[in-house]
């Protein structure tokens, strides 16, 4: 009983830990920014930065702990972003204030991220392995393409769709407005985003997340990712609790890019590639499969990286590359593990289980 | 007429895909790693016979030699520095690492090359054929690149068949341990892949590059993805299910584009492909996992 107590108690220590850094970065950018100290580029970083962050706690509960490796996460963030815009520029004439028209438009956005996920999840639960990799990065293309083509133009008498052209949208002359046109992407947005918003975001799927992986459903889900077999004897239902954890990171992913639409003046369809997807699982690789903190850190980490190297110019990206290969080599290097392990914890020596895809 | 003209693309530019989509299978069936690097050798090999053809004034012959001999080599070069270290380690860890390649390979030819496209002059000097009265036009460079898939076909299926590397490789791709228990060098082999299936990466680079003559850094990626998907829809790991694939996956590209649309033509493939992988989990021609408990 006592055992139990402790345990619980370092997972709420270090839950805690967790929103206090991300609070402790709020509360310090805030005291630089209003000191002036933080350059503008640094400044224009600051809300991709925290959609990044929350793209990354959101996989984390995919591939960490739910042990499914996703190739398409962009999908949903794009869903969110578009979805998000259009209705942001619907309620603009009827919803005046700001703040709460981008919350609105960010809870509109993640229920359609979530509902696409519910037709993405149905092949996550037939298959396996690299095949369910490929499936989810297949979805990501397809939502890219099918946005891509996609045209949506507003007028006094509501929302027109058209997949052929802007001219087939029918819009009223005096009243029409063009939200997004095709491959140019949606256009005119009015920035709502702030670094508020986006910290508001994190603490949020922050709450969602790490309360998800200390209740029971949570631990079902971890019982699944380890031993599927195992799981289900005990009447575990595989089915129930990965439509649980993808819906909830496909929802938490529309809101981020929601959030992170919402920082520019326009958008393009092809901003939420395959590229995206990817560079959200090196945040979650680099930061530890399941540890939500190396996620957050290592999403701010990684987005600041290629804006520090700017000194080096073109080679920026190659350096990047560099860091990323050498990171992943010394990570994995069977010496520095027996010394992260020895430093870790010196008494007990008992080493972290690592989880395999 | 147009069908049977649509269909002959297809295949076409479906051949191109199987050539990348073998090298990926390869790599897959005997490191178990997706190596996503792999669509950035096939720029690589672009871009040698582009600079041997365009600098040097080389014939077509030898510029293709040197783009097949600098891949092979950055293959084994790549496999040796960045995949071979990683050998024990989780197999997120080592497609991150190939992403990072991938990376790495991308800005490196930006830096050398430049963003701006460059035209690429064909390699292949076949007349079109003209067929039915001049209905039915097939490209010379169509007739090459199915000729190839069918040479690199036969070639690798006898290689992997009758050979004693090729049975090498197969004994490590089933079981790593007791290859190595039989006195096979599993590094050697593993090596020996690597840079056969980045040969066919060059090939397939130089076909690419002769049928769409626009050539940049990034032009390998989509193919790179494309051929990835259709080495999935054959069965990964499979040498004639990435043949089928990359052949199928062609002609659903381009009877997508012709009759149906040309921007969702990308969509309707990887449609088709999750419709495929609802029916059959591992592909065409996988083999069937089996649990155990």
């Amino acid at each position: 009983m006592k055992k139990k107590f402790r345990a619980a108690g370092k997972t709420a220590r270090s839950n805690f830990l967790t929103f206090g850094i991300v609070v402790a970065a709020y509360i310090i950018i805030m005291a630089l920014q209003s000191g002036g100290m933080i350059s503008s580029a640094m400044s224009g970083l600051m809300v991709p930065i925290c959609a990044y962050i929350v793209m990354a706690v959101s996989l984390n509960l995919t591939v960490g702990i739910m042990g499914n490796l996703s190739l398409g996460h962009a999908g949903f963030m794009s869903v969110g972003a578009f979805v998000g815009v259009i209705t942001a520029m619907s309620l603009q004439a009827s919803i005046p204030s700001g703040p709460l028209r981008l919350a609105l438009s960010m809870a509109v956005g993640g229920l359609c991220a979530g509902i696409v996920s519910l037709i993405v999840v149905i092949p996550v639960l037939r298959l396996q392995g690299d095949y369910l990799a490929i499936v989810t990065l297949a979805f990501g293309e397809i939502i890219k393409n099918i946005v891509n083509c996609l045209y949506v133009g507003l007028d006094k008498n509501g929302l027109h769709f058209t997949m052929k052209n802007a001219m087939a949208l029918n819009l009223d002359a005096a009243t029409g407005k063009k939200i997004m046109q095709g491959p140019m992407g949606a256009v005119g947005i009015t920035k709502l985003s702030s670094l508020t918003a986006g910290f508001i975001l994190i603490i949020l799927s922050l709450i969602v997340v790490l309360n998800l992986i200390n209740s029971r459903a949570g631990r079902a889900i971890m019982s699944l990712r380890d031993n599927r077999i195992a799981a289900e004897s005990i009447g575990i239902s595989p089915a129930r609790y990965k439509i649980m954890a993808f819906v909830t990171s496909a929802v938490l992913a529309g809101m981020a890019g929601t959030l992170y639409a919402m920082n520019f003046s326009s958008i393009l369809a092809k901003k939420f590639d395959f590229n995206t997807s990817i560079l959200v699982l090196v945040f979650v690789v680099l930061g530890g499969m399941g540890n939500i903190r190396g996620s957050i850190i290592a999403a701010a980490v990684l987005t600041v990286l290629p804006e520090m190297l700017r000194q080096f110019a073109d080679y920026r990206m190659l350096i990047y590359a560099i860091v990323l290969i050498l990171v992943m080599l010394i990570t994995n290097n069977p010496r520095t593990k027996q010394l992260l392990a020895k430093i870790r914890s010196p008494k007990s020596g008992k080493e972290e289980t690592e989880h395999v895809l | 007429m147009a069908i049977l003209m649509n269909l002959i693309n297809g295949i076409s530019l479906g051949s191109v895909y199987a050539i990348i989509a073998l090298g990926y299978t390869m790599v897959y069936g005997i490191a178990k790693m997706l190596n996503f690097a792999h669509g950035d050798v096939i720029m690589v090999g672009g871009y040698m016979a582009f600079c041997s053809m365009t600098y040097l004034n080389w014939g077509p012959v030898p510029a293709v030699l040197l783009a097949i001999a600098v891949c092979t080599v950055l293959g084994i070069v790549v496999e040796r520095l960045a995949y071979k270290p990683l050998r024990q380690a989780p197999s997120l860890a080592v497609l991150i690492t190939a992403i990072g390649v991938s990376y790495f390979l991308q800005n490196a030819a930006l830096l050398i090359w430049g963003s701006d496209p460059k035209v690429f002059t064909s390699v292949i000097h076949i007349p079109s054929q003209r067929l039915f009265d001049g209905q039915l036009i097939i490209t010379g460079t169509a007739v090459a690149t199915v000729l190839s898939c069918v040479v690199i076909m036969i070639a690798l299926s006898l290689f992997t068949g009758k050979t004693k590397m090729g049975k090498a490789m197969r004994a490590v791709s089933e079981d790593k341990g007791a290859a190595q228990l039989m006195g096979i060098n599993v590094n050697f082999t593993i090596s020996m892949t690597f840079a056969i299936g980045s040969g066919l990466a060059a090939i397939a680079g130089v076909l690419l590059c002769s049928a769409y003559p626009t050539l940049m850094p990034t032009t390998g990626s989509m193919p790179g993805i494309k051929a990835f998907t259709a080495a999935v829809f054959g069965g990964i790991g499979s040498i004639p299910g990435a043949m089928i694939g990359g052949i199928l996956l062609g002609i659903i590209e381009i009877f997508g584009k012709a009759y149906i649309s040309t921007q969702l033509s990308d969509a309707i493939v990887f449609a088709v492909l999750i419709v495929v992988l609802l029916v059959k989990p591992t592909g065409l021609l996988g083999k069937q996992i089996r649990e155990k408990v």
